[in-house]
């Protein structure tokens, strides 16, 4: 796959890697917060931690969309969908979350009319193939995902598509930043950025993070090789006693953003006073609603809704893991009751959720992975020359 | 090595979909429920098919129920799963199908034609196979109630001679064996339905029936052979779950190594799914004795369908009970079971 | 958020100025290229795409560049200062 798999090649890789250990001081900690749930999947799914060396700890940040949206919320989105004439379309990150009384998929089990979709736009397409019922589409997601949306919504607007609906629990990624670098006992030293949030916003809404707060951040790619030149960046400043707003993505990103995609957001979204965010409590500003000129497309204005607060039980330190005080595996919770398939708190709900993703990839490998390296090295490499001399004799 | 499998519980409140997903949900309803009402207190490991004694004569028994949507897609239909499936089961397990009964459940209103569509493939994809159709069943329930038609099969057959299948022989050392690419049959039932507005040209199921490549390895590695499996749904990665469950012993995959076409992998990247929890209807996995892991590759190699063969991974003493994938560069995740049927992402 | 995959543009389609068809490795997928209208993508470019939409055009130089700049990594030190010259406010 173009403009993945040169990003995957192990020689590149190791390069990034033997720098890394050749910058990083062995005499101190150095603490690294990913912000993006995205970049949290992909440490873990390419077992990026097993590459850095040991006084390199990455911290996992909230920018989950699925797992900061309070329980609350998904039982309003499903409450909207209780009429049988509503089909209740979302994300497929969103139909296992559970609400208090089950998840999505739950609910689509017991009959009612649950759709995964894969786009905002075939959410728009099933309301024009059924103009007898009402599509509610339950957005979520960060600056990445809201343009979408305001699109979604602005050609339903300009079509006349009267059958349809948004639910927007869409969140901004800077009071996110800003509610852990407010939190006392943080210490984090950079932060490894947003890269796709980036794509629409740019570089520049960080710029406070380096200059008011002192932390290097570097916008980073979603690929191994990325966020390893991410570090590579991050230790190069913190050597050179720096803090700047660095893009390691420029392949992609745009430091000034895409301004069609914040024209959109612009046209459709205004911002909440305040929203509260699962494990962080209320923070103002933080989250998009629908504007009064597209209040007939706002399903929040359509439905009524419960509208009730549901609090995690206590012992789920979500709060604390969220903002990187905790690791997953130091919640009392984590493992036991607490689990991917029984999730309590935020942080296991969704796949990419700092616990989810620790208890699916990490937690159950032990310390003799440090003999396999090598030994896996070789495996892999005979394995591939075997494979690739089979593709060559089949072609 | 025997390992002492936890009591696992069955507390869900009703069914879900998850339970039929072939994950951890699945492995809960029938380790929970099933297994302890119906199969009394056997603490064997659970297989594809029962392997049976009357009187000194050992005959393979299993069943299989096909549900899918749509019925027909590239490659196939639910006919021929519905013939494949069992003969593979079978074959995982050692035997050589030579029967089968079929018991279909119709919904009123199905037009003749597909019923007959399938019929047809059935009685294809059972020569194919080598195997007799020997009776069946047929019940119709009202309109909308079987998504069209849902189809069992019971298969039966023989041992095949010198197969000796047990989770508790495989040993540190032995190698993983998969028979070609992973992750076809998924992702094209995924594109079928139509829902994601995904197009593939090359996709198609990969469903056959596996029994003439695993005779062609027992000729050469009977003896090595220590314990297969079709990794259906959940896919591989819960196979193998379950393997490094039932032996208590590691599995380390090189996934590098591991076989995806273009396209599979296209849709699963696009669509944030791993290839590895992908359904398949025509691979097996097989642990094979290091002595005789080449000879069985080899054998794999030169048999018609077998050319995609390699082996991807190995068995390891630890971590116990659990699947690890390395990549190239020295990178190492655990890869878990299913929770339920996989979901496509956007985060 | 996060999951967005490089895909080539394939199609365009004239009456239908916010539509493309792109593929990837044979999978294809009609998108919505609305969030590109300030410079639309031809076919033959290669764009990042989430949930059915264009968020960026991706500059085949810069991931090259980024490319060439890992590979000499560690080779000398002019190659170290060329990384943080690499990282400074390129405005693509």
């Amino acid at each position: 796959m173009k403009f993945v798999d040169e990003f995957r090649d192990a020689a590149v890789i190791t390069k990034a890697r033997d720098e890394i250990r050749r910058l990083a001081d062995p005499g101190r900690q150095y603490r690294f917060m990913e912000v993006c749930g995205g970049h949290t999947h992909a440490i873990y799914r390419f077992g990026l931690k097993d590459l850095l060396p040991p006084n390199i700890e990455l911290v996992h940040g909230p920018g989950c969309p699925v797992c900061v949206l309070p329980m609350g919320r998904i039982d309003d989105g499903l409450s909207m969908a209780r009429d049988p004439n509503v089909i209740f379309c979302a994300f497929g990150d969103m139909m296992r979350v559970p609400g208090a009384h089950g998840s999505p998929l739950e609910h689509k089990a017991r009959g009612m009319d649950v759709r995964i979709v894969y786009s905002p736009s075939d959410a728009l397409n099933l309301a024009r193939k059924n103009p007898d019922r009402h599509v509610m589409f339950f957005a979520i997601g960060f600056e990445t995902t809201a343009p979408s949306t305001a699109l979604v919504l602005m050609r339903a607007k300009a079509l006349g598509i009267q059958n349809f609906s948004v639910f927007s629990n869409h969140v901004t990624i800077i009071p996110a930043i800003r509610a852990i670098l407010d939190s006392p006992d943080m210490r984090i030293d950079a932060f490894i950025g947003p890269g796709h949030v980036s794509t629409v916003i740019g570089c520049r809404p960080y710029e406070w993070i380096a200059s008011n707060e002192g932390r290097p951040i570097v916008v980073t790619g979603f690929e191994p090789a990325d966020i390893l030149q991410s570090i590579v960046m991050l230790l190069h400043q913190i050597r050179g006693r720096e803090a700047k707003v660095e893009n390691q993505y420029t392949r992609v990103v745009p430091w000034e953003g895409n301004h069609a995609a914040l024209k959109a957001m612009a046209e459709v979204f205004e911002l909440r006073p305040y929203f509260e965010w699962r494990g962080m409590g209320f923070i103002s500003q933080s989250a998009l609603r629908i504007r009064d000129s597209y209040a007939q497309w706002d399903a929040e204005r359509r439905f009524q809704t419960p509208g009730v607060r549901v609090t995690d039980p206590k012992a789920a330190q979500c709060g604390e893991v969220l903002k990187g005080v905790l690791r997953p595996a130091q919640c009392k919770l984590f493992g036991k009751e607490c689990t991917p398939e029984m999730p309590v708190g935020a942080l296991m709900v969704s796949s990419e959720g700092s616990c989810a993703a620790y208890y699916n990839y990490e937690h159950r490998k032990h310390s003799v992975l440090t003999t396999i390296g090598a030994a896996a090295r070789a495996a892999t490499n005979r394995a591939a020359t075997d494979r690739a001399a089979t593709v060559r004799e089949r072609a | 090595m025997n390992a002492v499998l936890p009591k696992i519980r069955f507390r869900d409140p009703q069914v879900e979909m998850a339970h039929g997903a072939g994950g951890k949900a699945s492995r809960r309803l029938v380790e929970g429920l099933f297994a302890p009402l119906l199969f009394g207190d056997s603490t064997e490991p659970l297989g594809d098919a029962a392997h049976l004694d009357f009187n000194g004569t050992p005959i393979a028994f299993t069943a299989d129920s096909f549900v899918v949507k749509p019925l027909r897609f590239p490659g196939g239909s639910i006919g021929e799963l519905a013939v494949n499936g069992t003969v593979n089961d079978l074959a995982v397990s050692g035997a050589r199908a030579q029967a089968l009964v079929v018991t279909y459940i119709l919904e009123a209103g199905l037009p003749s034609e597909i019923l007959e569509a399938e019929v047809r493939a059935m009685a294809k994809a059972a020569a194919c196979a080598s195997v007799v159709i020997a009776g069946g069943d047929t019940k119709v329930v009202e309109h909308g109630k079987a998504d069209s038609m849902y189809i069992t099969t019971a298969g039966i057959g023989r041992p095949i001679p010198g197969i000796n299948i047990a989770a508790a022989s495989v040993r540190p050392g032995d190698k993983v064996l998969l028979s070609g690419s992973i992750g076809d049959h998924g992702i094209t039932i995924l594109l079928a339905r139509g829902e994601l507005e995904l197009e593939a040209d090359e996709l198609c199921s990969d469903t056959r029936p596996v029994l003439p490549l695993i005779e062609a390895m027992a000729r050469v590695a009977a003896p090595g052979i220590r314990w297969m499996r079709d990794p259906t749904r959940g896919g591989v990665a819960t196979s193998l779950n379950e393997l490094a469950r039932d032996c208590g012993l590691g599995v380390m995959l090189w996934e590098d190594s591991i076989p995806v076409r273009d396209v599979v992998r296209g849709a699963c990247e696009l669509l944030g799914l791993d290839p590895l929890h992908i359904a398949n209807e025509g691979q097996f996995l097989a642990v094979i004795a290091p002595e005789y892991a080449d000879a069985a590759l080899q054998a794999l190699r030169e048999s018609p369908g077998g050319s995609e063969a390699v082996i991807i991974g190995e068995m390891r003493e630890e971590p116990s009970g659990t699947l690890l994938g390395a990549n190239g560069y020295g990178g190492v995740r655990a890869i878990d079971m299913l929770v339920g049927d996989p979901l496509p992402r956007i985060c | 958020m996060c999951l967005a995959i490089p895909a080539k543009v394939i199609e365009l389609f004239p009456g239908e100025r916010n539509r493309a068809m792109v593929e990837v490795t044979g999978v294809r997928r009609h998108i919505d290229i609305g969030l590109l209208e300030d410079d639309p993508p031809v076919t033959g470019d290669w764009v990042l795409v989430h949930v059915g939409f264009a968020m960026s055009k991706i500059s085949e130089e810069q991931a090259l560049d980024q490319l060439n700049t890992l590979m000499i990594l560690g080779e000398n030190e002019a190659a170290l200062e060329e990384v943080q010259g690499y990282g400074l406010g390129d405005t693509t």
